[in-house]
This record gives C-alpha cells, structure tokens and sequence, in this order.
C-alpha cells in the first residue's frame, strides 16, 4: 500500500479496493510505529479521520479530483486552522492558526487529506533539522544521520513511507537538499508560481513552497494543486499554470543539458562527481546533448545569500515580539525588556544569528557594503544563467556536494553548515525552478541529480526528470525496513 | 575578526534580543566567521551594475482600495499573550 504512486492510490480509492478512511488509518498507524523518526511535529488521528470520511463521501458521489482523498503532510510552515502552526519554533508552540494558507486551502479544496504537519528547522533555517525546537529528525536510511534540511521532516517522511507525498518550502535548498540526503524527488517551482500566502515567511523574495514526493509523476501532481495566481500574495505571478503531468512524457531527443563547469571541479566529492556522470551518460542514451556552459559568479552565491537572506528573515521575524500571539517571556520590566527576553527565549541559535546577521547588514554604515553589494551580485549570478539558457534547455549537476553527515557533525561550524547549499543557493537569487531527483547510492546513502530550468518551465524538468525514472530505478529504492 | 563584541551587543540590541554575557563571544566569533564569508563579495567591482531586489525585478500591483477582509477581532485576540476588552495588552509605554 506505502508504494502505491499518487495515480495507483486515486485508482483504488475510486475502484473501492480501499476507502480514505482505510488510507488514511494506515498511514497514521505507520507514523505512530516509526515515531522515532521524529518526522511530524503535530497529527490529529481524529481531524485527518474526519476529513477522510468527507472525502469518502465525495468519492461516493463520484465527485472525486486527483488527490481526493489521499493523505498528505504538510511542513509545518504552512498555516493550518485549527491546527498548531509552530516552524519548528518555541515562539509559536502554542500558535493555533486562525487561517489556512493559500497551499493548505487548494489542498483541502481538492479533498486530500491533512495527515500532519512535518518537523523542520526553526524558521526553515537551517540543513541539517538539527535546529528545530521538537527535536532532530532522524534519516530513515541511516537513522545516525541527518535527513537534511530545512524540509527534513517532510522528506524523511516520504522516504520511510509514513506519507504518500508531503509539501516543503526551499529559501537556499531546503526541498532539494533534503530530497538529495533522503532519496526523494523534490520541485522547488520558480518564484511567484506557488502562493507564499500564509507560508510562514523567511526570506520572502527566496522563499517558494514545493512538492517533496517518490517520483516526479507523483511532484506533478502535487504541483499541480499548489500552484497559481493568488491576489494575495503580492509577488504571486498571474501566468497560466500548464497541465505538468501532459508533457512527461514527451521525448528528449534532441535536448540540450547544460553542464555548469564550476560545478565539476575538484572541490566536488569524486563518488557523488562518478553518480552524476552516470546520470548524464543515462540522459545521452535518451538522445540528449550535453554541452558545456558556465556560470561564472556562482561561487559567490553563498556569501551573496548569506546578506539577502539574513537581512530579509531579521525584517520578517521583527513580527515576533510577544505582543499579539505566540510566546511571551513570563516576567519582564517593560515594553522593551518584554520583547528582549520573548526574543531571546523564545528563538534559538541559529535563528538568533541569522538575525544579528542581517540586522548588521542592514544597519547604517553597512548597507551599502553589504546589503546593496548582494543585490549586485545578485543580478550577476542571474545573469549567469540567462546567458547559460541560450546554449541550453536544462542545466544538472550535483544537488549536494555530500551524502547526509552525522548529527552533530557540522553544528559548532555555521559556515561548514552553510556550504550545503552551494549548489542550489543560486536558483533561488536568480528565482528558477530546480529539482533534485534519485540518482544513485553511494555508502548505503542515496545521492541527488538536480535539474534547473527556466523561468515557469516546470513542464520540462519534470519531463526531464520522469524520463530518467523510468529508465533507472533509484527513486523506487526505499531504506531498509520500511 | 571583522566585527567585536561591542557591535554585537549594539545589534542585538537593535533587534531586539537580550544576549547572555556568557554567549557573547561564541556569536562574535560564528558572526565573525560568517561576515569573512561574505567578504568575498568585495572580490568583484560592481561598478554601473542594477540592483536585484526580486527574481523577475516584480513590479507590486496595485488593487481597489476596498475592504477585503471581514473582521475577525474576536478569533486573533483569543491568540494573544494578554488581552482586555478586546485589545493587546503590552506593558506601560508612556507614563
């Protein structure tokens, strides 16, 4: 049942073989026997029950949609009614969400239902889920190791089968790195085309909400659900949303894969530089091109992310004050003493530091030299890719520059930490869709592929990505046990 | 070391966050090490080069100036830390 696809599980919910109800109690029962994963922070049995037995009236009355039905998990960063809505933060344990978000809303409109909410680092900060405040979450394919990060909780989910598919936000990489480090299929879309509407907001000019799913058939989906123009969300995107499940099929004969060559030096592990060349080799059997390209300012990416981001999240966290909703420190002075303690109790490090990061940035004397020298820099590395496009369809490479590290391992080192992200910071500056895919296992460890696109070109990477799996079996190896 | 405990506590301060004495210099040096990190950017001129504040440069839209949202006073303020009669309740800003 745990392997059944997003299309196999619509069939058996329409044929009767099984009803949501059944669906659902099945993968409840399943996240309670794997409970030490850590992968949800909140599930409500009797909430996802109910909406299930709706469902089943629904599907009774042959009045079913794709997803109608089916259970899903939904990152915590993404406002629930009724539900508590944490982001992994001390400050917002006791938040129960007045209102859904946008994403939550078409979700529910297409009748799937909420199995949970999933673990995630605080404030989606972070690439490892060590920073979350209910705890690490442990990587099912070696439970000594990180599911990655910021969507971990989501990702291990999927890939220990607690979840038939799950939602994630990436600000840096937080879909796809996780995805990478748990071998799954992740889509972060380009910017503007999933509604940022109630999505609990880190960086907002970075911030997308994606699928995290076993296959790209299943991502199109989802996607599919999630996306499209949202009055409001100021910077959602009024363009058509294409039918992304109709093109997966097509041919790649002819396609040209663009190669970045600085991401094929010698600082990239050689055993993960051996999965992707195989990748690619798969990719020239399906009668694709491979050419080289280059993106020449992609090594400042990271230093150029690490002004953007912190200096946006220190101006979206200033919400946070202990005044309207979420914690409040217990005991206080005054107005300022009272948001100095809610602040300093109620964040934790990582989030702290980010904080103190971008309110420096910001700060007079330094905006200039750094706020507005990342800005520039950004356009250059966006640049990048526009040039990279002409001689090109689709870009790959590797998603990550490991497989998932021991906890602990980088968690006294922010910078090491942030080096993750190498590889997929410069999609979200630039605002392109990017995805990771299973390519390979290497020590008992699965290995990503990511694909970049172009601007609102979902269509093609899941065409190219679905291609690749059904010519290769990494997506449908699950970890041991499960 | 590109930043020192001062500025730290100075910023901390501006954000809004009470910082332990005993901590301060575990955030100067991870804040040192990421200000090194970012150094590199001084690597390029970018002289004469635009800005980029958003992917696609979005320009905001405008809408209707209309009340679109119905109140929900009663459903937020059951969400807040300390209340009365209907509005938050902060500590004495003024005497």
């Amino acid at each position: 049942m745990h392997n059944k696809s997003l299309r196999e599980l619509a069939l058996g919910l329409k044929n009767s073989d099984f009803s949501s109800v059944e669906l659902t109690q099945y993968f409840l029962d399943r996240i309670e026997t794997n409970k030490d994963i850590n992968a949800f922070i909140t599930v409500d049995s009797d909430s996802s029950l109910r909406q299930a037995a709706q469902a089943d009236e629904m599907l009774s009355s042959n009045n079913g949609q794709p997803l109608t039905g089916i259970p899903l998990a939904q990152k915590d960063i993404f406002c629930t009614e009724g539900m508590r809505t944490s982001c992994g933060s001390k400050m917002l344990d006791n938040f129960i969400s007045p209102y859904d978000a946008t994403v939550i809303r078409k979700f529910r409109q297409a009748g799937s239902i909420t199995l949970g909410k999933t673990n995630m680092d605080e404030f989606a900060m972070g690439s490892s889920n060590e920073t979350s405040f209910y705890g690490r979450v442990l990587n099912p394919w070696d439970k000594e190791r990180v599911p990655g990060g910021s969507s971990g909780g989501s990702a291990a989910a999927v890939a220990a089968r607690l979840a038939p598919a799950a939602t994630g936000t990436d600000t840096g990489g937080s879909i796809r790195q996780p995805a990478s480090f748990c071998g799954i299929t992740g889509l972060k879309p380009s910017y503007g085309r999933v509604s940022r509407y109630g999505m609990i907001a880190f960086a907002s000019s970075l911030d997308q909400g994606g699928p995290m799913t076993r296959s790209a058939e299943d991502a199109a989906i989802i996607l599919q659900t999630m996306s499209g123009f949202d009055p409001r969300d100021s910077t959602s995107i009024d363009i058509e949303v294409p039918d992304f499940s109709a093109g997966l099929e097509n041919e790649l004969k002819g396609l040209k894969i663009g190669l970045p060559v600085e991401f094929f030096n010698e600082d990239l592990d050689p055993a993960i530089a051996s999965i992707t060349t195989d990748a690619l080799r798969e990719y020239e059997k399906l009668g694709a091109k491979l050419v080289d390209i280059s993106l020449p300012n992609s090594h400042l990416s990271v230093p150029c992310y690490y002004v953007l981001a912190p200096a946006e999240a220190s101006s979206n966290l200033s919400r946070f004050d202990g005044a309207r909703y979420g914690y409040r420190t217990a005991e206080y002075d005054d107005l300022l003493d009272m948001y100095k303690k809610t602040r300093a109790e109620g964040f934790g490090e990582e989030v702290k530091r980010r904080i103190i990061i971008g309110a420096y940035a910001l700060s007079a004397g330094y905006y200039d030299a750094y706020y507005l020298k990342a800005q520039k820099i950004r356009r250059l590395i966006s640049d990048d890719f526009t040039r990279a496009f002409e001689k090109c369809d689709v870009i790959a490479g590797p998603t990550a520059p490991g497989t998932a590290f021991r906890f602990g391992e980088n968690s006294d080192d922010p910078v090491a930490m942030y080096l993750n992200d190498i590889y997929t910071i410069s999609v979200n500056l630039a605002g392109l869709p990017g995805m990771s895919i299973p390519a390979g296992i290497n020590n008992k460890l699965p290995v990503g592929l990511q694909l970049i696109g172009q601007y609102f070109d979902e269509e093609k990477l899941l065409n190219v990505a679905h291609r690749y799996q059904q010519v290769t079996d990494w997506h449908t190896q699950s970890p041991e046990g499960f | 070391m590109s930043i020192n405990n001062e500025d730290v506590e100075k910023i901390a301060h501006l954000a809004r966050l009470a910082i332990e004495p005993e901590q301060l210099d575990t955030y100067t040096r991870n804040l040192s090490d990421i200000l090194d990190l970012v150094e590199q950017m001084n690597q390029v001129d970018t002289d004469g080069i635009e800005t980029m504040a958003h992917p696609r440069d979005t320009r905001l839209r405008l809408r209707p100036d209309a009340v679109t949202e119905e109140n929900q006073r009663d459903k937020f303020i059951e969400l807040a830390p300390a209340s009365e009669n209907g509005l938050f309740l902060v500590p004495k800003v003024l005497d």
